[in-house]
């Protein structure tokens, strides 16, 4: 079967790409692109370590077709820094211990941010009811639903 | 040795070396890494839970355009069923066999062949050309099945008491005499309990990539609870000489014991070493859950005896623990940690090893332990209820102190398990009034923690910094404690200290990241190494001043005349000694080797408070405090993070997580969706409350931290809702069905 060629945008960069037609976005991004920091932990949609968005939608990447990403706007962990700038959610996980192995981490941002974004002050049952769709085995979530909210506060203050 | 308790880094939860590379997403875990001229690996795995495999044809598979290379049970070193070959708890003649069936396949998932190809589709499709004649045999998958007189056999070698049998192996703890015990008591509660294979769940499934040069020289990068580990199994399974295999640590997703095995290493070196290709091999979730883990299904028999004033005077426990296809439950931990918290005088422990068509356990957190805590905790419940006693106050009254003499064996010296029963009921959490429908549960929990063989180098760079490089894969920011470790000793910023895990090649054999033992062991020989360092600098700056190297001391980053009499000189900081090593003797660093010894136990007890809706059968936490004596908390960010991560595995363990078989032998729920552990929606803060008794034979104090959270959990959760319901459950998980059933039971009833 010939390959599809995917025109996309990434971390706001025009990228384009070579993809079988069942190749999933998180193929490309971990294969093509060489964008490994999403996670393969399920690849059914079940553990969120492969968020993504598209045009602002949260996604499992793992869910969707890489040829379905022509023409769209794609955000993945990699582009959540400005250059050496940590993004706040980002420098908040350090500080609080939020991750321990790090594997759900990069999903865990990228949902987090996707959320604070609609919704700058979220609830603690907000946060969690958010971050459902995004395993993490080692942390028993506390530090990391603490990390978001308090991140959430600080970027409200610093907004105002 | 001295502990020291004013420090500026140890107790700082300070950033992780790590970490910036673990929220940008560049850290490089097994999965993310690529070769030159890379090719796919595939495992087949047998449909069947017990199969003799009578023949396997690969022509097929192996005619298939841009298939490179297959492997069967033949290319893998073969270890003879008569005579045991040991690596660390491991015996070669099962993980030989584990890795690749060899006379029989054993569980649905046992792999039967692997092949390499171009492409993982490739590989797939050639897996499919794979012929395997199997015999089907019949199989058994219970405990009490597989333990039937006319019980199919696993192992037609293995005996017990004489005849074949499933039971691959007996333990037995005795302090005392339980019958003169019990004869003393006045009130005896006997009870069951059954608990379902759970797996460990870490996020990132196994994976490796290997190449095999021509001349043998084998590079591995995986991830896992060891490379040392990893490079003496595949070792051993391919014949490969150790000094030719480079076992590098990936970042390591997870783990909780579940990665202390090899399953795809010797594969893909084979695979490697045939095609001449770098091979990289990655698990599905539901070869995860099929073939890989979990921890030990279980039927306990817990029996205590107390007298009217609440003295526990004798206990028993039985405990039967299922292996899975080949012999190694955990029996030592379900038999040998139960009672540990306890001074009782009349202690029978025994541990029953049963194997059954299902796939090998593997360690899970406090391995074994967990599974005991829950009947003996759950056990104590009852007497306190029967006794009229709080149940914290009948633990403390029976509490083990400095000079009992453990059910397992030792003579305790100071520990700090009655600091955390006193921690649990001075917490306002365990004085808050409760609400409809909610209970209050505790218990308490034992692990044995661990010491060993840990190795690592401190060396100062060039510009006057530091990079100490360790041997054991960092699986929740044990290198940002080691951090802490060395820029306390070296009175530096901890930002100056750079931690790496070294692989096999490039620093000394260090045991498995495991059993709670890797700060311990590597602050142990962290500050031996800096110790080594810091003598050296302090003889440099002797040379310079021409005074003896006595009278110099090492304070706040630099060298120090030991006051007046030693004369007056600037002191001369780790940079200034860094540009003067080349004319003072050289580089400065030091390696350090040792086998650690002088790990102590670790206690816990928790506290947890369920709501139950009675309508739903749901069991939900509403709040949950654990308290441990952690000996002490080098970086306490770490620390809590790992009571709270143990917390949450215990949560699922008890109210959703299990493995369900179906007619067929087989998991019906391989993958996450089914499989349930708990979401950031199910749980609530888990609050931690840290007691430090420092360890007197650990140069900061250090005492395992990681095992001990997960082993009260199940019996707290349990005997919460018996507090809320007036209802015990003795069968593991309490799932929505579970309590409607026994709801509707006790309706019926009324
Ligand atoms: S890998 Fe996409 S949700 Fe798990
Ligand atoms: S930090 Fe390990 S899974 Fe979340």
């Amino acid at each position: 079967m010939a390959k599809l060629h995917v025109s996309t945008t990434i971390n706001g960069e025009p990228m384009e790409f070579l993809c079988e037609p069942n190749d999933t976005m998180l193929d490309a991004l971990r294969g093509p692109l060489g964008l490994t920091g999403s996670k393969e932990g399920c690849a059914s949609g079940d553990c969120g370590a492969c968020s993504i968005t598209v045009d602002d939608q949260l996604v499992c990447s793992c869910l969707m077709l890489a040829a379905e990403a022509d023409g769209h706007e794609l955000r993945t962990i990699e582009g959540m820094a400005q250059g050496e700038k940590l993004h706040p959610l980002q420098q908040k996980f350090l500080e609080q211990a939020a991750l321990q192995c790090g594997i759900c981490t990069s999903g865990m941002l990228v949902a987090s941010d996707a959320l604070l974004r609609r919704n700058p002050n979220p609830t603690e049952e907000e946060v969690r009811f958010w971050l459902a769709g995004n395993l993490c085995r080692c942390t028993g979530y506390d530090k990391i639903v603490r990390a978001v909210m308090e991140t959430a506060a600080e970027m409200r203050e610093a907004a105002q | 040795m001295n502990v020291v308790t004013n420090n500026k880094w140890i107790g700082q939860s300070t950033i992780r070396p790590d970490g910036v590379d673990k929220v940008t997403g560049r850290a490089a875990f097994a999965a993310d890494t690529t070769m030159p001229g890379m090719i796919w690996g595939k495992v087949l795995r047998s449909p069947h839970p017990h199969a003799r495999i009578r023949g396997i044809d690969t022509s097929k598979a192996e005619a298939l355009p841009g298939v490179k290379a297959v492997v069967t049970a033949k290319d893998i070193v073969e270890f003879p069923v008569d005579k045991s070959v040991m690596l660390g708890i491991q015996d070669m003649r099962w993980m030989c066999r584990n890795v690749m069936a060899r006379e029989k396949a054993l569980f649905p998932g046992h792999p039967v062949a692997a092949v390499a190809a171009t492409s993982e589709a490739i590989a797939a499709k050639a897996c499919e050309l794979i012929e395997v004649d199997y015999e089907v045999l019949p199989w058994s998958i219970e405990i009490e099945d597989a333990i039937k007189p006319d019980a199919p056999i696993l192992h037609e070698f293995n005996t017990f008491e004489g005849k074949p049998s499933n039971i691959a192996g007996k333990m037995e703890l005795k302090k005392g005499d339980v019958a003169e015990g019990f004869a003393r008591a006045e009130v005896v509660v006997e009870r069951t309990f059954t608990t379902r294979a759970v797996h460990q769940g870490y996020i990132e499934p196994h994976a490796c990539l290997i190449g095999v040069g021509a001349d043998g020289k084998t590079t591995i990068w995986s991830s896992s609870q060891g490379q040392f580990m990893v490079r003496a199994m595949t070792s051993l399974l391919t014949g490969i000489p150790q000094s030719d295999i480079r076992a590098i640590p990936a970042e390591i997703g997870g783990g909780f014991g579940g990665k202390t095995i090899v399953y795809l290493e010797p594969l893909a070196t084979m695979l490697a070493k045939k095609s001449g290709r770098p091979v990289k091999m990655v698990m599905t979730r539901e070869e995860v859950m099929r073939a890989t883990g979990p921890t030990s299904a279980s039927t306990s028999t817990v029996k205590i005896g107390a007298t009217k004033d609440g003295k526990i005077v004798a206990a028993q426990g039985t405990f039967y623990l299922q292996a899975g296809a080949f012999p190694g439950s955990p029996i030592r931990g379900a038999a040998g940690c139960s009672f540990s918290p306890y001074d009782i005088p009349h202690v029978l422990s025994i541990g029953y090893d049963v194997l059954s068509n299902r796939s090998k356990v593997a360690a899970y957190r406090a391995p074994g332990a967990p599974i005991g805590a829950f009947a003996v905790e759950c056990v104590l419940d009852e007497l306190a209820e029967a006794l009229k006693i709080d149940p914290l106050a009948l633990r403390l009254k029976n509490a083990a102190k400095e000079g009992t003499k453990a059910s397992h064996g030792p003579v305790y010296p100071r520990i700090g398990y009655v600091e955390t029963v006193e921690a649990a009921m001075n917490s306002e959490h365990y004085k808050a009034p409760l609400g409809k429908l909610q209970g209050r549960g505790v218990a308490s929990g034992f692990w044995f923690n661990a010491g060993g063989e840990s190795s690592a180098q401190v060396n100062i760079t060039e510009d006057g910094n530091v990079v100490v490089t360790t041997g054991h894969p960092d699986i929740g920011g044990s290198r940002a404690a080691i951090a802490n470790v060395c820029a306390e000793l070296l009175g530096i910023d901890y930002r100056r200290v750079s931690v790496i895990i070294g692989d096999t090649q490039t620093v000394g054999f260090s045991n498995l990241t495991g059993g709670s033992r890797v700060l311990f062991a590597s602050a142990m020989v962290v500050t031996q190494a800096t110790e080594q360092v810091i003598a050296t600098l302090c003889k440099r700056a002797a040379k310079i001043w021409e005074i003896d190297p006595e009278a110099v001391t090492w304070e706040e980053g630099a060298a120090r005349p030991a006051g007046a009499n030693a004369g007056k000189f600037p002191p001369l900081t780790l940079k200034e000694l860094a540009d003067k090593a080349p004319a003072l003797g050289g580089p400065v660093g030091a390696s350090v080797q040792l086998n650690t010894q002088g790990a102590e136990g670790g206690f816990g007890t928790h506290v947890c408070d369920v709501e139950v809706d009675v309508d739903l059968g749901i069991v939900r936490v509403v709040r949950y405090t654990a308290v441990q004596d952690v000996g002490r908390a080098v970086h306490p960010g770490y620390v809590e993070g790992q009571l709270q991560g143990g917390v949450g595995q215990g949560i699922g363990w008890a109210l959703s997580e299990e493995y369900i078989y179906n007619k067929d032998g087989k998991v019906d729920n391989p993958g996450f969706l089914d499989y349930r552990m708990p979401v950031c929606s199910d749980l609530p803060m888990i609050d931690t409350i840290l007691v430090e008794v420092p360890n007197p034979k650990h140069p900061q104090g250090v005492k395992g931290v990681g095992e001990v959270p997960l082993v009260p959990v199940m019996a707290a959760v349990a005997n919460a809702v018996h507090n809320a319901l007036g209802k015990r459950f003795y069968a593991l998980p309490m799932s929505p069905p579970k309590v409607l059933e026994a709801l509707e039971v006790a309706q019926a009833a009324e």
